[in-house]
């Protein structure tokens, strides 16, 4: 596509961000992308131009992405964490312009031309997946179940039996909190997923990451038309008074969740 | 904790909103379209459960990192090279 285009094993490789339809590169401008580097709208390859998609592509150092170096670095959270930043930023910015589809993190090529080409290779998958995404967004809910004081917990026990019972009695108030907490976290799902386009449900957090002690019972999300996030809005609020669970939204997002069109035929 | 702690969190553009990195991680680790890269294995399916345990363990040893303490699973998916599928990302376009 251009003659500055480097050949491979040298200094810089093509990082895709990714893929747009009707994206004005005059408009997107040049954000900044992994190490500071600016991205670029990169049209693919004919078969993939006559439906006009774009991918976003930045420069990288093909040593930082490496099969070797991404061993390496792949559970390591503070790398983990600026790469997924600065590709979120990137597709956010592009994503207020124009729809995308989000690629998988540290997706690179050798080259602009290799990504055209690749892009187009799956120009089908894209543009469908960028008419299920096109004025839609992700919003995410998650649920954690409340922390219920246990009336018997604080009574001293005056004897080993007492002891045990109120032991026993705080348990089974506890499990039953748990249950409680855990079920209403599947209703608040079917709740949402019964109007959204489509829901599709997270690994709950592990508590190390999330900084939360308590349950987290749902972790979900939903691809909303973008006329119904005050619905949405409402929706979850409502539950903001449910004892059993804590409710928190999160977005809109790019719908990082629904680029798979398993997850986006069947809602819920 | 070293380096990015759970609690940081930046603006993003989408939205003007915070955004938390443990939600980004959900999202970039378990959706995206997965593509078969010229240089790099995709990090689709990244365990973050012991991406957290990685962070802890850091974060109560804050000598020198040991030698990157590849895993068994690490390992394996880089043998593949490049290209290979991580074969247990959730939500992939393949």
């Amino acid at each position: 596509m251009t003659a500055a285009t480097p050949p491979a094993g040298t200094t810089t490789a093509s990082y895709v961000y990714g893929v747009t339809r009707g994206l004005d590169p005059a408009a997107l401008g040049t954000p900044a992308g992994i190490g500071g580097a600016r991205v670029r709208v990169v049209p693919a390859d004919p078969a993939g131009r006559a439906a006009g998609l774009q991918a976003l592509v930045g420069d990288v150092d093909p040593d930082e992405f490496s099969a070797r170096a991404v061993a390496e670095h792949r559970e390591d959270l503070a790398w983990l964490g600026a790469i997924a930043r600065a590709h979120h930023e990137v597709v956010a910015t592009a994503g207020a312009l124009a729809p995308v589809v989000p690629l998988a993190l540290a997706t690179v090529y050798l080259d602009d031309d290799r990504v055209a080409a690749a892009v187009a290779e799956r120009a089908p998958t894209f543009a469908a997946a960028l008419d299920r995404v096109t004025g839609r967004s992700e919003w995410g809910v998650k649920a954690y179940a409340r922390p219920r004081a246990s009336p018997s917990a604080r009574a001293p026990a005056s004897s080993g039996r007492d002891y045990l019972r109120a032991r026993r009695t705080a348990l089974h108030a506890s499990e039953t909190a748990a249950d409680d907490a855990a079920r209403a976290g599947e209703e608040l799902h079917a709740d949402l997923a019964g109007w959204a386009v489509a829901a599709r449900r997270h690994r709950p957090q592990d508590a190390a990451l999330s900084g939360r002690d308590e349950t987290m019972v749902l972790n979900g999300a939903y691809l909303v038309a973008d006329g119904e996030d005050d619905a949405l809005r409402a929706a979850v609020e409502a539950w903001s008074g449910d004892e059993r669970i804590a409710v928190e939204l999160t977005g809109p997002w790019v719908p990082y969740s629904f680029t798979d069109p398993e997850t986006v035929g069947g809602a819920g | 904790m070293s380096g990015v702690s759970p609690e940081q969190r930046t603006v993003s553009l989408f939205g003007d909103r915070e955004v938390a990195l443990v939600d980004l991680l959900d999202r970039l680790l378990a959706g995206g379209v997965v593509l078969a890269g010229d240089i790099t294995i995709s990090l689709a399916g990244v365990d973050l459960v012991r991406v957290s345990l990685r962070a802890l363990i850091v974060s109560i040893t804050p000598v020198e990192r040991p030698e990157p303490s590849v895993g068994p699973v690490g390992v394996d998916r880089a043998a593949l090279g490049p290209g290979a599928e991580t074969g247990t990302a959730g939500g992939t376009a393949r």
